[in-house]
């Protein structure tokens, strides 16, 4: 089917101003994807996909000005011991990361890969499989356009997590970082990202875990209000092996969080999770899509939104569960609180299933503040605005605990926690 | 200390007038109960006492030490000393209990002008004064009233009271839901605070509690007033006769 005129206007006009980079061992994956991605153009706002969130400033050749944050500037897992592998603005610092060398990981960046590389059989493999049912264009555009990111190999148990900062010191930075992730059979990681990363960020990474494999992944997206991102995991299951996320969003004018998970090996668990709070100019997207093709697999989603001063929550979550997908576990929630009545949230939730023997749930629910609560806690001397930050805690709380690991819990609640006594004055 | 003159109150909502002159007074150090029929207004009077919304004044006023409380926010009424025990106990899941009381003794401490209480301090009273309620460190632990049984909720209520310490305690049928033992529990915890002070005003239905919190003085409401105010021997008129006479001696 050709594609809409405009649709094909706009992409002829982001990818007038960008090459290809040379990539050596990736330049057939890069081909590979530019030309999926003119064939299925970049997304516009007719799109289905699209329908609740504006892809205009994700599309436009140059990426919008934002502003740099010059609030407190601690960044989140600082009490995290951690290996850092920093990203100003796209591109890789070496200066401000540490050593990257760690037992049971090979940490390398992607310019910098041998031409024989395992991730040569991973590298837009995962994302172009992510492609279908439902398109991924802005995937497709960041595996050709990639200028940086990791690849990282983990073969055993590693100590420390591995944390990688996205640093944004440019008002018109436009930063497109593609990692990949191989887990090995019976080997665990713990991936940390925070940071505002640019002006404009487009960030893909795709995962693989073996058998056996771990992964544990938290995120912080938050500080600058002007930033807009836009971030497509994939994320391949083998038989027992367990995918952890969470991610926690506070400011930010407009993120798209794309998640891709395919369950392949029997008894496979995975666990996505988010929770965001927004005020005013904020518009946030969920977008999960998970398939079950194996055996007694489990899947979470745990999504929860506070939402104040006319700030936009979106979640589109799919469980697709494939014919012999039996004893499939799958449950979905999302959740928005809504502080005031100029603030929404749209949801789509959707259940695909063509297995007889599973067992799948999904809710979805829009609400105040609770009342009887708010008046509960302040009959016992806590004033109004207190009162509703602990409701507001307690909300996002069934999210935050998807979070395996305590202390990190504990950083993402703190976090919570300033911004919201930050905007209580 | 606490002092109701003619208090009139009607819903916001609705064009319904429930408190139709309401008088009364605590004076410091005393206990005062308050009996009366189902729907006769005593839950919507500690309601309009403890500041919930939903309830307009019409007319008369309500003071503590002089002070009209009426205009305060729940908060600051909580920090003047006004203190409700609840007939439901609000559940309020993520919160814990613990973090909850903290954060209650800590915000009130502050308003008055108090330094806050030290993290060991408090582990240390809330402790001791949870063992005297037999409740367990679980449920310090779990969040606020969630999956606590009746009899569990109205003691937490009394644990919030007794680490709150608030000069004028309100007690809105703490009673109902306990067993024998936890009733009397909860009356030694009610005695414990009894003091020069402090005055109570107990809500409840039934002669049993007051056996154990002897009353100063007991108060019938019916309709919306205090329609006869007396001795403990009105409690046990109440308990053996039912309201039927006294209504019809006052109507
Ligand atoms: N929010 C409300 N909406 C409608 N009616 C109300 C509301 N609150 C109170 N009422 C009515 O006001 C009257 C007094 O209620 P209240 O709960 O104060 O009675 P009570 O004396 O505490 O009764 P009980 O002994 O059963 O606890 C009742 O008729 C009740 O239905
Ligand atoms: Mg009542």
């Amino acid at each position: 089917m050709a594609l809409p005129q405009v649709k094909l206007d706009a992409t002829d006009a982001r990818l007038a101003a960008m090459s290809l980079p040379d990539g050596g061992w990736s330049d057939a994956a890069r081909k590979d994807a530019l030309a999926r991605l003119r064939a299925m153009g970049l997304p516009s706002g007719r799109d289905e996909y699209w329908k609740y969130t504006k892809p205009d400033t994700l599309v436009q050749p140059d990426a919008p000005h934002a502003a740099l944050f010059d609030g407190d500037t601690t960044p989140v897992f600082s009490d995290t011991d951690r290996l850092r592998i920093v990203f100003v603005d796209g591109v890789f610092d070496a200066d401000a990361s540490d050593d990257l060398t760690m037992e049971n990981v090979s940490i390398e960046r992607l310019a910098d890969a041998p031409d024989i590389h395992w991730a040569r059989d991973l590298y837009g493999v995962l994302e172009a499989k992510g492609q279908t049912p439902v398109e991924r264009p802005l995937a497709a555009l960041n595996t050709a356009f990639a200028t940086d990111g990791v690849l990282i190999h983990v073969t055993g148990p590693v100590a420390r997590p591995i944390n990688l900062v996205y640093r944004h010191k440019s008002e018109h930075s436009d930063a497109i970082l593609h990692h990949v992730v191989k887990v090995d059979s019976g080997a665990e990681v713990t991936i940390l990202e925070n940071g505002p990363a640019a002006a404009r960020f487009n960030k893909c990474m795709e995962i693989d875990i073996a058998d056996g494999g771990t992964l544990h992944h938290v995120r912080a997206q938050g500080r600058d209000h002007e930033r807009r991102a836009a971030t497509a995991m994939f994320a391949r299951l083998g038989a027992e092996s367990v995918f952890k996320s969470f991610t926690l969003t506070a400011n930010g004018v407009l993120t798209r969080n794309e998640m891709v998970v395919e369950l392949t090996g029997d008894d496979a668990v995975a666990h996505v999770a988010g929770a965001c709070v927004g005020d005013g100019d904020f518009h946030h997207d969920d977008t999960v899509f998970i398939t079950h093709d194996a055996v007694n697999c489990e899947s979470r989603q745990v999504f929860k939104k506070v939402l104040r001063n006319g700030a936009t929550g979106v979640f589109q979550g799919k469980i697709l569960v494939k014919e012999g997908a039996q004893k499939t576990d799958g449950y979905q929630i999302s959740q928005s609180l809504l502080l005031d009545d100029d603030s929404q949230f749209l949801a789509k939730p959707e259940l695909e299933i063509y297995a007889d023997d599973v067992a799948c749930s999904h809710g979805s629910t829009s609400g105040a503040i609770d009342e009887e609560g708010l008046f509960y806690l302040r009959s016992r001397g806590i004033e109004e605005g207190v009162a509703t930050d602990l409701l507001t805690i307690a909300f996002l709380a069934e999210a935050v605990m998807e979070i395996e690991d305590q202390a990190l819990q504990d950083e993402i609640n703190s976090r919570v926690d300033a911004w919201l006594s930050r905007r209580r004055g | 200390m606490l002092e109701i003159k003619n208090l009139h109150v009607q819903l916001e909502e609705e064009d319904k007038q429930i408190l139709k002159g309401v008088d009364l007074t605590v004076e410091a150090g005393k206990v005062h109960a308050i009996m009366g029929p189902n729907g006769s207004g005593k839950s919507t009077l500690s309601y309009v006492l403890s500041g919930r919304d939903g309830y307009e004044v019409t007319e008369g006023s309500a003071t503590l030490d002089g002070e009209d409380i009426l205009e305060m926010e729940p908060e600051e009424r909580a920090a003047a000393g006004v203190f409700l025990a609840f007939q439901y106990p609000v559940e309020i899941p993520g919160v814990g209990n613990m973090t909850f009381l903290r954060t209650a003794v800590n915000a009130q401490r502050k308003a008055r002008g108090q330094d806050e209480m030290s993290a060991t301090d408090f582990l240390k009273e809330i402790r001791a004064k949870a063992k005297d309620l037999k409740i367990d460190a679980d449920m310090l632990k779990r969040p606020v009233n969630v999956g606590f049984s009746g009899g569990e909720k109205k003691r937490n209520e009394i644990l919030q009271m007794a680490m709150l310490e608030p000069k004028m305690c309100i007690l809105d049928e703490t009673d109902s839901g306990l067993d024998v033992d936890a009733m009397k529990l909860v009356a030694d915890g009610v005695n414990a605070l009894r003091d020069e002070g402090r005055g109570f005003l107990v809500i409840t239905h039934y002669q049993r509690l007051l056996d154990h919190i002897k009353p100063d003085v007991v108060h019938i409401m019916a309709d919306g007033r205090i329609v006869k105010t007396g001795g403990p021997e009105l409690a046990l008129e109440v308990e053996n006769n039912g309201y039927a006479d006294i209504l019809a001696e006052v109507a």
